[in-house]
């Protein structure tokens, strides 16, 4: 008999019902770094003390995105937010269940940073609790997995995606229901889907925040795609970085196992699928697609050319495909909610939405989603509060190693993958960086393309020896001892990356220095003018 | 490789030890990384001679299973010290000035970032993003992230589990 969804969600919305006062409280990594686990134990003794724990229950939740001013409380009943939580302050916190809340540091939640999102892949993050799978059905949660497996055929679920205009969110922008058409038609019965969760941009956290607050999200979009692509087996690719993650995932398999929505016949349905999970080891080139397999194979994660594509031969020799967390977080809404719903949101070729991590010299940082189409003042200006400190304004980064950065001029440029690419950069998986006018631009692009040498593999030479020359010029240049021939050099050597590296790490790790002596050139001729006094002055020589 | 066999830990007990391992994930196909990784998480270091072990357990040559272990940052083949500092370095942190702490630490220990104390007390070690971006800059030491950091939130932190290691504290 197949697990009854209907009872489920009606018991658990039954059980919720009955509770007066729930207090839902962030554990997502930002605010566990700030003992929010210690605020969730002692309200749950306050209630307890009270004699109030059978009607106000302490939940705790995932990432809600304001992490800047983190511990977050919410006390859900009376729409109240809390921030910077304290021990001290849960007494008169527990107290405003029966008074007007006045308890605490209030949020404002009418504020743009909550009214100008929209979320879509985050619509359970801080709502639900990730260890309870109930919570998640009670939100609709596998619906859409038994949608298709009693209504849709695979060919169904493809086109509704396809028709959905979902593009890749681990960076290239490749349509989703084409990358699935590929793997359907792949011949063989053995096939791979395989979901990307090394989150190798050093600045960013999103696909964390997602694995850690709703990871049953990710595994019913995983067993949708296998299920349309006539694949029985998935993994799940985890950096080693977010054990908090690897927790929370091997929990929600472990209950959706249990639940009968992975293993055989899910749904009393002809299909079966499973899903393990794997842990990266701190290689920033396993987060490309031929690396990865090569790393859950049990080898050193070097890429390979392509072609043959993953989807033609890749784990195991098999037929493989490979989407993003984030990518595979949209699923479920498109099947329950309509392609054409999906498709309504954003531009002409970018739909739905996109989660960035805002980071840097921006007041709110954290983490938001926002329909594709908004412009990036709105996205740092109106949610991100601007930058932080009084301080001007100079450039955005996004797209983390492989991208670039955009100046003030642009910033009023809605995102889609082809607008940020005609600027030099990349949408990439969605790392932000804001950086103010004290921010050294040429000492930004040093620290990327360091991180691309260290991050090498070493096979191909474009990569391994043009990455570290340019360093050296960078180098030279940011000591004060740079000649002007030297910026003609960079481009030189950029080029032949861009065009003879075996994988895309290499093709693009110069994008950084490229973009910046594209907006800032003039910082890089500062350095070279000045010399090694000007050097000193800036703190570099 | 005939030295393999030689250099096993001479007090036995070798089934026992690895085979736990390899009853959890012996039986999937590519499943060294993730022994590797279970051996780590148990001794803190992945031991030479559990290597040798492990190559014999797997019929996986110890040149391929160092190979492996070399490529991947995560992995340490020497014993880090009893409290790890991870000083991000990522970028949103390296912005909000992690290099500052990091020398902060480095100072106050007396030892750089990849090292460890004499005493084995404390190993440095710098991360590339452990995805606290919104709290930047971020420290970790062990299991504990301390976020908003600066040098002189971290060293009182150290000096903190210098006196309950019952160190002087300098
Ligand atoms: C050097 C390098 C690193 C990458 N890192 C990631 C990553 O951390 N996460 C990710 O999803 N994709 C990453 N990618 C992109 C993947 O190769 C792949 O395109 C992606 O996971 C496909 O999923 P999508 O179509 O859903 O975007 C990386 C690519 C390169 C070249
Ligand atoms: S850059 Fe340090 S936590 Fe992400």
């Amino acid at each position: 008999m197949a697990t009854n969804l209907e009872q489920i969600k009606t018991e658990e919305l039954a059980r919720q019902e009955k509770i007066r006062a729930t207090f839902k409280i962030c554990m997502g990594s930002g605010c566990l770094s700030s003992k929010s686990d210690a605020l969730a134990e002692k309200l749950t003794a306050i209630f307890a003390a009270r004699g109030i724990s059978n009607d106000c229950e302490v939940k705790p939740v995932g990432c809600r995105g304001l992490c800047a001013v983190g511990p977050l409380v919410r006390y859900t009943d009376k729409d109240v937010l809390y921030s910077e939580v304290k021990e001290a302050d849960l007494e008169s916190i527990a107290d405003d269940i029966s008074r007007t809340p006045c308890g605490g540091k209030i949020v404002n939640t009418n504020s743009n940073f909550f009214k100008k999102q929209q979320k879509v892949v985050l619509d359970n993050a801080g709502s639900i609790n990730p260890l309870r799978i109930e919570e998640y059905i009670a939100f609709g949660g596998y619906f859409a997995l038994r949608k298709v497996l009693a209504e849709m055929s695979p060919g169904d679920v493809i086109e509704t995606i396809s028709r959905s205009g979902l593009r890749g969110r681990g960076g290239a922008g490749f349509p989703t229901g084409t990358k699935w058409k590929l793997l359907a038609e792949a011949s063989g019965d053995e096939k791979y889907v395989i979901c990307n969760g090394d989150e190798g941009d050093p600045g960013a956290f999103m696909d964390r925040s997602i694995m850690e607050a709703d990871p049953h999200k990710i595994i019913e979009g995983m067993a949708i795609a296998g299920y349309a692509t006539g694949s029985k087996k998935g993994y799940i690719y985890v950096r080693a970085e977010y054990p908090l993650a690897v927790k929370r995932l091997e929990i929600a398999i472990e209950q959706a196992t249990k639940l009968g929505f992975l293993g055989k016949n899910i749904f009393d349905a002809n299909f079966s699928f499973e899903i393990k999970l794997r842990l990266g080891a701190g290689a920033f080139v396993c987060g490309e697609e031929t690396a990865l397999i090569a790393s859950i194979e049990g080898k050193r994660g070097n890429p390979s050319p392509r072609p043959p594509f993953p989807t033609q031969s890749g784990l195991f020799g098999k037929p493989t495909m490979i989407n993003n967390v984030e990518t595979l977080g949209n699923i479920t809404r498109i099947i329950r909610d309509g392609a054409e719903w999906f498709a309504s949101i954003g531009t002409e070729k970018s739909k739905g939405t996109k989660v960035f991590a805002l980071t840097g010299h921006v007041a709110n940082t954290g983490l938001v989603e926002v329909p594709m189409g908004m412009t990036l003042r709105e996205i740092i200006f109106d949610i991100g509060g601007g930058v932080a400190n009084g301080k001007k304004f100079k450039a955005v980064q996004t797209g983390g190693p492989s991208g670039g950065v955009i100046p003030e001029e642009h910033l009023d440029t809605p995102i889609s993958y082809e607008s940020l690419a005609a600027l030099g950069s990349i949408m990439g998986s969605g790392g932000m960086l804001v950086m103010d006018e004290d921010d050294c631009m040429v000492d930004v692009a040093k620290f990327y393309l360091q991180f691309c040498v260290d991050e090498s593999c070493g096979q191909c030479s474009p990569c391994r020896i043009g990455g570290y020359q340019m360093l050296k010029i960078l180098e030279k240049i940011i000591k004060g001892r740079g000649e002007i021939g030297d910026l003609d050099k960079l481009e030189k050597i950029a080029r032949a990356m861009k065009t003879a590296s075996l994988c895309g790490l290499g093709q693009t790790a110069a994008n950084p220095v490229l973009s910046t002596l594209k907006y800032f050139r003039q910082e890089y001729i500062s350095y070279i003018e000045g010399g090694v006094k000007y050097a000193r002055q800036m703190k570099r020589g | 490789m005939d030295r393999t066999t030689s250099e096993i830990n001479p007090s036995g007990g070798m089934e026992n030890r690895i085979g736990k391992y390899v009853d959890r994930f012996g039986q999937e196909e590519g499943c060294l990384i993730m022994i590797l990784h279970a051996i780590q998480s148990d001794e803190g270091y992945i031991p030479r001679e559990w290597v040798l072990e492990l190559s014999l357990a797997l019929g996986i040559p110890v040149a391929r299973i160092y190979e492996v272990l070399t490529f991947y940052h995560f992995f340490k083949l020497t014993p880090q010290g009893k409290h790890n500092v991870v000083v991000c370095m990522g970028t949103a942190c390296y912005l909000k000035g992690a290099a500052d702490i990091l020398k902060g630490v480095e100072e106050n220990l007396g030892i750089k970032s990849g090292e460890t104390t004499a005493d084995r007390l404390f190993h440095i070690d710098v991360a590339r993003c452990i995805g606290a971006c919104g709290i930047a800059p971020a420290v970790k030491i062990d299991d504990e992230v301390i976020g908003k950091a600066t040098a002189e939130k971290i060293i009182e932190r150290l000096n903190q589990i210098k006196a309950l290691e019952g160190g002087n504290g300098n």
